[in-house]
């Protein structure tokens, strides 16, 4: 176990395994959201308070659970780097940013166009729309970090500090929402309630959920691989793959410019 | 022993930023007259019928408060890095969780305090009753710390950027956030006629958790910043 995990630590180890990952990782992903979708579009009965609207949940709420997974995905990764100077961590937190945070714009943006119909407004100041919408504050606050610092070791390890406070604070934050909001308003709105959810919805949705987790791990794996390249550029496995990359484009060059 | 030389360089690290601070008048003086402009701005804006500024003063007050504070968070480590001394602070053999602690209380007292004494005016001429107030100047005691503190940690991790300023409002003021809403709720309450004690122990607890924890994560963060 130790060893596996060791060696996952190793970037040259991380981009084979990754390599050969990807595509079945990726027939999972498509398979799962075939399935689910059509389910969720086709199969499931329209509910009778909602109408056809509610179908938007099955791309709503895996991707409200994916958003919040992902922020607790980068900060654990970022903290293992931070502490144990594991590059491979490094390069996950980075790559998960952008991730998450279009999956927290995607249930915002989903949110708002189920609320028209639903509450009669686009957005209302609900607990949990407010505390999707800090936590995408928070993803950008890490990203904008990111970039600002040359350095990418440096830039890598100041977020990470970044993410592990964001982590911290990440349930003050939701609580104090929740306060506020009650003290404010009363509690008119709440989700669909998921309780008494009927098989033939729960399904989809159980499906979607499994299908957005298993497309988020290959975007990552995906992105990891490029964050792991540039940052391992001036390598020797890196300059080999470059090479043989440069052996293989050559034939296919000079047979173009013969031509 | 060891303990009695850790309050002393505490002392003299506060000591020294109060005289910097002093020698620098302009420094502690903006940042007030920015609160008291951006809070003037408000009823300009909004009218002044005396109903709707009452609804909204504690809001205003607080987010004025709130800037006010990140605009100055900068002094905190930016001059200190710009001539080198920082650098030999990091070097001094007491943890540096002291010399973070320190800094932070050094900007609580030169941008927080004087807004304890400033905010009752301003509150005043929003029309806030007067036992609002007084729950206004509690929460600023309790919540001005937690800014400090919090914000010690954005400086700490922006300390070496180009044009670090508008980055550290974007790490910073979401963090803010719980404090904001625990103090202007806390005033809205007092405002009308509420009980006020659950809001204010939250905003206590804060403190407490902020000033146990904020200066182990910002003086990780300067290490990475200055190096």
């Amino acid at each position: 176990m130790w060893l596996w995990f060791h060696k996952l630590g190793s970037p040259k180890y991380f981009w084979t395994i990754s390599g050969r990952l990807i595509p079945w990782l990726g027939g999972v992903t498509g398979v799962l959201m075939a399935v689910g979708l059509y389910l969720g579009l086709f199969v499931a009965p329209p509910d009778y308070q909602q109408g056809e609207s509610y179908r938007i949940m099955f791309i709503h709420v895996p991707s409200a659970w994916n958003s919040m997974f992902i922020y607790l995905v980068m900060a654990v990764s970022a903290a293992i780097g931070l502490i144990w100077k594991m590059k491979v961590a490094d390069s996950v937190a980075a790559a998960s940013a952008p991730i998450g945070a279009s999956f927290t714009l995607a249930t915002l943006v989903t949110g708002s166009l189920w609320g028209k119909p639903m509450w009669g407004t686009w957005w209302v100041w609900d607990a949990r729309l407010t505390s999707e919408l800090i936590l995408l504050f928070l993803y950008m606050g890490f990203m904008a970090l990111q970039s600002t610092i040359e350095d990418r070791q440096k830039a890598a390890r100041a977020s990470a500090v970044l993410a592990i406070v964001g982590a911290v604070n990440v349930p003050i934050i939701y609580y104090s929402v929740i306060w506020w909001n009650t003290l404010h308003q009363p509690p008119t709105l709440s989700m669909a309630g998921t309780a008494a959810i009927v098989p033939s919805m729960l399904i989809p949705l159980l499906i979607l959920a499994f299908a957005f987790k298993f497309f988020y791990v290959t975007v990552l794996l995906m992105r990891t691989r490029c964050e792991v390249l540039e940052r391992e550029r001036n390598s020797a496995w890196v300059q080999e793959l470059a090479q043989e990359a440069d052996t293989n484009l050559t034939p296919a060059l000079s047979r173009s410019r013969a031509e | 022993m060891a303990d009695s030389g850790l309050i002393k360089v505490f002392g003299i690290l506060v000591w020294r930023d109060l005289l910097l601070a002093l020698r620098r008048r302009a420094q502690i003086m903006n940042p007030l007259m920015f609160f008291v402009i951006v809070v003037t701005l408000f009823p300009l804006g909004i009218g002044p019928e005396p109903n709707l500024l009452q609804t909204l003063a504690p809001g205003v007050i607080w987010v004025a408060a709130l800037l006010a504070a990140m605009l100055s968070l900068e002094s905190i480590f930016h001059s200190d890095f710009e001539d080198g001394s920082l650098e030999q602070l990091l070097l001094i053999p007491h943890p540096l969780s002291v010399t973070v602690l320190a800094k932070a209380a050094a900007h609580w007292l030169t941008t927080g305090l004087p807004l304890l004494f400033l905010a009752p005016l301003l509150a005043v001429l929003l029309h806030l009753p007067n036992e609002a107030i007084r729950v206004l100047v509690l929460s600023l005691v309790l919540g001005t710390p937690v800014l400090s503190l919090i914000g010690a940690i954005g400086v700490a991790l922006t300390v070496g950027l180009r044009r670090g300023g508008v980055l550290l409002s974007l790490l910073v003021l979401p963090l803010y956030i719980p404090v904001l809403i625990f103090a202007a709720g806390a005033v809205d309450n007092a405002a009308g006629g509420l009980p006020v004690t659950a809001h204010l122990s939250i905003l206590g607890a804060l403190l407490a958790f902020t000033l146990s924890l904020s200066p182990w994560a910002a003086a990780a963060a300067l290490r990475i910043s200055v190096e």
